[in-house]
């Protein structure tokens, strides 16, 4: 059961002499939700950014999935089951709903050279497309325009996209952001679904809402874990609470 | 079938009717210019599949377009004339290796810096024929003979004669327009469609969006190449000034006008583009302001962008 999907070991990255990220080691467990958080700056973002493979790391090393992919691309590594999403909306705003998903879903059906044949054609990545859409509760918007979804729509659809990949690990950056009570509610039900059969590293400033859902919080401070542990025992927690919970709320 | 796509679809339909049309009525001087104007057509549809498909502004098509027109005049024996059979493979396949060079290390910059490289291979390109034995010189070489279009010894066309060579231009830009229609649809052109709106999400999704982009490069290259060994096939003559950058700067002015976005689009630029210069360039309506068309044409294009910022064609997602 305590299947660890993805593995970060002693993660450093610098840019130039400022450490964001320093001696990180975190381990994400299949069928559970690990936050982290910290305050801005903390390095969080730039953590998911190496995990994913989007920036190297200065040294350490990731695992995914028992294979040692720090020297990976980060599409390679979106192949092999590493799903990530952003904090700013990146979705094809010209695009449909379902050509957001279809097109996401395609990254495992790539095939280029079958350059007669109709993308729309591909069974596979329709099916794909098609199952993330609807279980990211976007099935009665799928032929509208990405770009005239509400934000809390779009939100959505960043994690269907993620999902179309089929994905066993995903890196969620922020999907509360911006919200309203309502899409957070309905945000919160989507990941505690997802928990199962996936890994979930979320990264939130939604303290309610992480402290509701996580099943280990992982706190940063300047780049560094000052704390990892369930979510009773951070709470409990003194440095947390002193460097944290407390002072910059 | 969308309806927007029923009525592109009927339109680019009555466009090429009227093309095939167009020489029973286009006297000798119409029958040329057309042919000249489908044969830039086909120069644009490969610039539009880089700048308004994948979203990289290259500014240096005019190197693929010299390029093919080159190896065509330099690839054609002296002493009998060269089957097209091979000659055309041969000439796109100069461009399209020219393209993987290029396109490798340009891809690899972006925005701004992608223009400037892009300029600067094409620049290279343009004093290879310019200062060297192998381009001539700024004299520009002679095609010495005509390929021939035969089938089992069968002449298909006669590709020195001003109609069938029409004919000939206007098949191929049919079948260029109509493979790159297929190319967009695919996995692939959705893929670069990707690119262009958002290349960090694809790379996440899954894509390595370098192969994808360079593949592009390489295709648009050979297109454009297309393109060249028509023209120096047309005129028998080429010179280094193909290769300037002025006509990679035409040829991209062509697509804005045209509207970025769609394949109809860079045709109808391409057309409206070469009648606009040949309206400017007209003695009989102009008189002598006819020596400064440079000045008409480009109050014209400043004046159709500013009224039409899709351009002609507009931008159909």
């Amino acid at each position: 059961m305590n299947e660890v999907v993805l593995r970060g070991r002693q993660i450093t990255r610098r840019w130039g002499g400022v450490v964001a990220v320093n001696g990180v080691s975190l381990d994400l467990v299949r069928g559970e939700v690990h936050a982290v958080i910290g305050t801005n700056g903390a390095g969080k973002s730039t953590l998911i950014n190496v995990l994913s493979g989007e920036i190297a790391a200065s040294s350490g090393t990731v695992e995914l999935l028992g294979a040692d992919v720090t020297r990976w691309a980060q599409p390679r590594r979106a192949r092999a089951g590493l799903g990530r999403s952003y904090q700013r909306n990146t979705v094809f705003e010209p695009f449909t709903v379902r050509e957001n998903c279809r097109l996401a879903a395609q990254a495992r059906h790539q095939k280029p050279w079958r350059w007669w044949s109709a993308a729309s054609r591909c069974g596979a990545s329709n099916v794909a497309g098609l199952a993330a859409a609807s279980s990211a509760g976007l099935e009665g918007v799928l032929d509208r325009e990405a770009g005239l979804l509400s934000h809390g729509e779009k939100r959505q659809l960043e994690i269907a996209m993620c999902l179309a990949t089929e994905p066993q690990v995903l890196l969620l950056d922020e999907p509360l952001a911006g919200m309203g009570p309502e899409e957070t509610e309905r945000m919160l039900a989507l990941l505690d679904g997802l928990r199962n059969g996936h890994g979930i590293l979320l990264v939130e400033h939604d303290m309610d809402a992480v402290f509701r859902i996580a099943d280990r919080i992982t706190v940063l401070v300047d780049g560094a874990v000052i704390a990892s542990d369930v979510p009773a025992a951070v709470r409990a927690n003194r440095e947390v609470q002193t460097a944290y919970l407390g002072g910059a709320t | 079938m969308s309806a927007p796509a029923r009525t592109r679809a009927a339109w680019v339909a009555v466009g090429a009717v009227a093309l095939a049309l167009f020489p029973l009525v286009g006297g000798k001087f119409g029958v040329d210019l057309v042919t000249k104007m489908m044969v830039f057509a086909i120069f644009a549809l490969s610039l539009e599949l880089l700048v308004g498909q994948v979203g990289l502004v290259c500014f240096g098509q005019a190197a693929f377009f010299g390029i093919a027109a080159y190896a065509t005049v330099r690839l054609t024996p002296q002493s009998a004339p060269a089957s097209i059979g091979w000659l055309l493979p041969a000439a796109v396949a100069a461009s399209g290796a020219y393209a993987l060079f290029m396109g490798s290390l340009s891809i690899r910059t972006r925005g701004v810096y992608f223009i400037m490289v892009t300029l600067a291979f094409s620049q290279m390109a343009y004093y290879v024929a310019h200062d060297t034995p192998l381009g001539g010189g700024t004299d520009g070489i002679y095609l010495s003979l005509v390929p021939t279009f035969a089938i089992a010894g069968f002449e298909v066309v006669d590709l020195s004669k001003a109609r069938p060579f029409y004919y000939f231009a206007l098949f191929m830009l049919a079948a260029v327009f109509a493979a790159l229609a297929l190319l967009l649809r695919s996995r692939f052109g959705r893929a670069l469609a990707g690119i262009r709106v958002n290349e960090q999400r694809m790379r996440a999704a899954g894509f390595s969006t370098y192969p994808y982009k360079l593949a592009a490069f390489v295709i648009s290259g050979m297109v454009a190449g297309v393109a060249g060994f028509l023209f120096a096939v047309k005129d028998g003559f080429v010179n280094p000034e193909l290769m300037s950058w002025n006509v990679s700067g035409t040829v991209l002015m062509m697509i804005i006008l045209g509207g970025l976005g769609s394949l109809h689009g860079a045709v109808l630029g391409a057309f409206a583009f070469s009648l606009l210069q040949e309206l400017f360039k007209s003695q009989a309506i102009f008189g002598d302001f006819a020596k400064h068309w440079h000045l008409g044409v480009g109050a014209t294009i400043i004046l159709a962008v500013a009224l039409l910022p899709r351009g002609l064609a507009g931008r159909s997602e």
